[in-house]
């Protein structure tokens, strides 16, 4: 599957405001699809930034890496799925997204569907 | 972290704060330092500036021969350390940032609080001040007002 394509499925669900493919080692964006307003950069450097962390915490407590992250706020959520090859895929949504709708379409398109 | 002008040194700190960055030098585009951040010779500061306002110049000059805009941005990336090296402009004339960042730490947040810094630094910068003349007795006592500003010694 594309790039474009993943991250096409992920914004035609209602209420995501935007989708990014990041460089985890990185932070930087390989690609994106975004609303206006929404800032890619900062996105994909704090994504990156929680995956890491994430991945770190994991591997002290001795178990896989997360399959999913999800950063909920009090104005939407942040979904994050490690893909192959280093990457990440990143939605950003809003309040009012179906969140299992989210959470399929990502790890579908992240290829992590299980 | 050390600063000549003491407005620097809050949106610095912030950005060491934030970026978790090892070393961080900032300077003029001539390689006149103005704050630093790790270093802790001297020597190594005014080579390091040097370097980092020459490697600039050069890739200016490489993107004018191309016909392209000055680039903004260089980065060497190496597998335990990294290199960030900018220009950008401020109210005090146009000024360089090299940041060294290690693995706690990635280009994209590197790159972002680096970009906030700069917005950071042109809302901080005092009005500019009527320059000064150097004269030529006064210019060792300057440098080493700078160099015990910057070293602390």
């Amino acid at each position: 599957m594309s790039l474009s394509r993943s991250l096409t499925d992920v914004t035609r669900i209602p209420g995501v405001r935007g989708a990014l493919v990041v460089s985890r080692d990185d932070g930087l964006v390989v690609a994106d699809a975004l609303m206006e307003g929404v800032d890619g950069q900062a996105v994909a450097a704090l994504a990156a930034s929680l995956a890491g962390r994430m991945r770190g915490v994991t591997t002290v407590l001795g178990q896989p890496e997360p399959v999913l992250l999800m950063l909920g706020g009090t104005e939407g959520l942040l979904l994050l799925a490690p893909g192959p090859s280093g990457l990440l895929l990143v939605a950003v949504a809003g309040p009012e997204v179906n969140v299992a709708e989210l959470r399929l379409g990502i790890l579908a398109a992240a290829g992590t569907a299980y | 972290m050390r600063a000549i002008e003491r407005w620097v040194e809050p949106p610095l700190q912030t950005f060491l704060a934030e970026s978790a960055a090892r070393v961080t030098l900032l300077m003029t585009s001539s390689g006149q330092v103005v704050a630093q951040h790790g270093f802790t010779r001297s020597l190594d500061v005014m080579s390091a500036a040097a370097l980092g306002a020459g490697i600039l110049a050069s890739t200016a000059e490489l993107a004018r021969i191309m016909g392209a805009r000055p680039l903004d941005a260089v980065v060497h990336q190496g597998s335990a350390v990294g290199m960030y090296l900018a220009g950008f402009d401020t109210p005090r004339g146009r000024w360089l940032g090299l940041v060294v960042f290690g693995q706690e730490t990635s280009l994209g947040l590197v790159q972002m609080f680096f970009a906030r810094l700069v917005s950071d630094l042109a809302r901080a910068a005092p009005a500019e001040e009527p320059p000064r003349q150097v004269l030529a007795e006064d210019f060792e006592d300057e440098l080493n007002s700078s160099l015990r500003t910057l070293f602390g010694r």
